[in-house]
């Protein structure tokens, strides 16, 4: 006991640091994917996205324009360019040959076997001069290590966006959420009013069935759920995944929803009996509204859930433009532009977007679904 | 255009059909068995005991539909051919237990489902104890929480990108290699490296559903009444004592219960595995043998029996959870 303010201070600091690492290391990997949608292809397998922030040092590889448009002047024919193009950057060394991209600094002008002699600046201005015609069909080829700055580019987004066909896959995932999200909550509050107010034999039964359904496994219901489909002719189409991800869903609207409904306060119930009402306007007017915050955190878990699926949707939609959803497009970019980090980047922030706003607007009712959905 | 005008009248119809159907069906009910007249008391009681079922019809309906029917198919086409026409008895059990692939994902089904629920629940412990006693608190659980929302597959695209391979020579651009290249390492290919690459692709999973462990662990600790605690810092605990002895052993049963929802969540693991590596490299699992079977293999009796399986091994907890319900309703 002789120190306890000391122990104090240093239990604090050691707590901070150890909620600072879980911090870092539960970020880290997304903030990657954050940086590298904002870098260009080069940029990014020329460094780690660390390294965003700081200039990149590069190779270049530029050819000159063709001897034939080189120009006579003072008795020597003179080619010049830019290996930038014009654009940014800072040359520090440069080479004629592939084996040697960096053999030379800038400023120190080379002469090739050719007989030509070669001149780099740092801003990337070069000029090729020859005391006889220059010979060959094509231009010569410039290596260059080159510096640039830190550069970030919103290109990627609307490359991702049109060419690779997310943003039509985002309003179809938009399709299949939203209705998926609307219906089950209805059908679910009805049968958890029941469930939680009235009394009828049977209705323990139910509950452990609701309880016991809510962890069947998927995989269960695809096979036998795709051929009812296919026999009662609904096929690969919306309203198969609305209803399948209805299906889906309802044990656990059931279960939060009568959890919550259960918790309401007897007395508001009975004294509406009394005064008359009839079990439809208990239902409509009081407990709905009462549920409001149970409603909130199902149709935030099935929200997200119905975004963020990838196995319903690839068994219930079919594969074309119109019916692809996000995640089964990003899993198909993954397989057809595996190394393709800026446009794989890129999607996986479109298709994450809109669950991390969801998230950060409604953590509350997330975090007290979470609470009352864990069965206890 | 035509797509979201289908999907606006669905949920008009939807949501205008549910409340015609609750409307009408109890108004039909009042008008068979009015509350008024002779019979009144009868009346109200005979309506009284069909009412609950009128409200729970849809529901019902839907649940029989798209999850008990189906489980009776599955067992039925368990013991079926590929197509589902034959009886073929059990030899789609016997070829499975003689699958080299079964095997294989028998065996990581079994890793993850020790390590995920335990790394996971671990760490949302960790998290759940530091995050309650700073001041940015609720910043940092914010942060932690985050992968929950995070699908499946963009989580394998971030983590993808941390594994990522490059060369020897050329410059690494996933952070795990460049970190074990400038220890000195050689970059591998991580994914390719079987038993490695399985527990990288747990990470996956631990990564997002620590958040989840977190949120109802850190809760549970909240509950934890406050007496208990005076008392022991009272007999001089120490705050890691006071954790340990006190704290841990007060919320038991909080930690049962995400464990068993993390094991439930590792049995179904899919999306992580096919994204990342479809189960090549020694990395399958059960729910994407299932798949694999059902889309390439176009064997209904196969898939179907890997889905029995998984059936199998989520039932243990189905009990325990209904067991649980019914004795808190009691």
């Amino acid at each position: 006991m002789d120190n306890i303010v000391g122990t104090k201070s240093r239990l604090v600091w050691a707590v901070n640091l150890c909620a600072l690492a879980l911090v870092v290391l539960w970020t880290f990997p997304t903030f990657g994917l954050l940086v590298s949608s904002f870098r260009d292809r080069d940029q990014i397998s020329a460094s780690g996205w660390w390294k965003a922030m700081f200039p990149a040092e590069a190779s270049v590889q530029y050819r000159a324009a063709g001897p034939d448009t080189a120009v006579l002047k003072d008795g020597l024919y003179v080619l010049e360019g830019n290996i930038f193009d014009g654009g940014p950057g800072k040359v520090t060394a440069f080479g004629t040959s592939i084996r040697e991209p960096g053999a030379h600094l800038v400023n120190e002008p080379v002469v090739t076997d050719a007989g030509e002699t070669v001149a780099v600046l740092a801003n990337g201005d070069f000029t090729i001069t020859s005391p006889t015609a220059m010979e060959g069909g094509r231009g010569m080829r410039i290596f260059a290590t080159s510096v640039t700055p830190a550069r970030f580019t919103f290109e990627n987004y609307g490359r991702v966006l049109g060419a690779e066909g997310l943003g039509r896959a985002f309003l179809n995932t938009l399709t299949v959420s939203i209705p998926a999200t609307v219906i089950p909550i209805l059908v679910a509050a009805f049968a958890a009013y029941a469930l939680a107010w009235m009394e009828f034999p049977g209705r323990a039964l139910i509950v452990a069935l609701v309880v016991g359904l809510l962890v069947v496994p998927l995989q269960l219901a695809l096979i036998p759920l795709l051929k009812l489909h296919n026999d009662i002719g609904i096929g690969k189409n919306y309203i198969g995944i609305w209803l399948a991800h209805t299906g889906f869903g309802l044990p656990l609207a059931i279960y939060l929803l009568r959890n919550y409904m259960i918790g309401l306060p007897r007395e508001i119930i009975e004294s509406a009996r009394v005064d008359g009402a009839t079990d439809f306007q208990i239902f409509l007017k009081i407990i709905l509204p009462l549920s409001f915050p149970a409603l909130a955190s199902f149709a935030i878990f099935q929200f997200l859930w119905t975004w963020n699926d990838l196995l319903v949707a690839l068994v219930f939609l079919g594969n074309s433009a119109d019916q692809l959803v996000m995640t089964g497009q990003l899993k198909n970019l993954m397989g057809s532009r595996g190394g393709d980090w800026e446009i794989l980047a890129t999607s996986a922030f479109v298709t994450i977007a809109v669950p991390l706003v969801v998230f950060f607007a409604m953590q509350k009712y997330l975090v007290r679904g979470l609470l009352a959905g864990s069965v206890k | 255009m035509e797509q979201f005008v289908m999907a606006a009248v669905t949920i008009l119809i939807g949501v205008f059909g549910c409340i015609c159907y609750f409307f009408l069906s109890n108004m039909a009910l009042d008008r068979l068995y009015p509350a008024s007249g002779p019979m009144a008391g009868a009346n109200i009681n005979r309506a009284n005991q069909i009412r609950p079922w009128l409200f729970m019809f849809p529901a019902l309906a839907l649940l029989t539909v798209y999850l008990v029917y189906p489980v009776f198919v599955s067992i039925y086409l368990s013991f079926m051919d590929a197509e589902g026409d034959n009886f073929v008895g059990a030899a789609n059990y016997i070829w499975l237990i003689n699958d080299d692939k079964f095997r294989e994902s028998m065996f990581n089904n079994l890793l993850w489902l020790v390590f995920v629920p335990a790394a996971s629940t671990l760490f949302g412990l960790i998290a759940a104890a530091v995050t309650d006693r700073i001041r940015w608190g609720n910043f940092a659980k914010a942060m932690i929480f985050m992968p929950m929302a995070i699908s499946f597959v963009g989580a394998a695209v971030i983590w993808k990108l941390v594994y990522e391979y490059r060369p020897d020579g050329q410059e690494q651009i996933g952070i795990l290699n460049a970190v074990w290249t400038n220890m000195g390492g050689e970059a591998q290919t991580w994914l390719t490296s079987p038993v490695i690459n399985s527990f990288l692709l747990m990470i996956v999973l631990v990564w997002i559903q620590t958040g989840f462990a977190m949120v109802i662990l850190s809760a549970a600790l909240r509950g934890i009444p406050e007496e208990t605690i005076e008392a022991s810092i009272l007999d001089g605990a120490s705050p890691l004592q006071i954790f340990m002895k006190i704290k841990v052993p007060q919320i038991w049963g909080t930690i049962l219960v995400v464990w068993t929802t993390i094991t439930i969540t590792v049995l179904k693991v899919f999306d992580i595995v096919l994204t990342m590596t479809n189960g090549q490299w020694g990395t399958q699992v059960l729910a994407n043998l299932m798949f694999d079977w059902m889309f390439r293999g176009n064997d209904t009796g196969r898939a179907s029996t890997a889905a029995i399986i998984i059936m199998l091994m989520v039932t243990p907890i189905m009990i325990w959870n209904i067991r649980n319900a019914a004795r808190e309703a009691r």
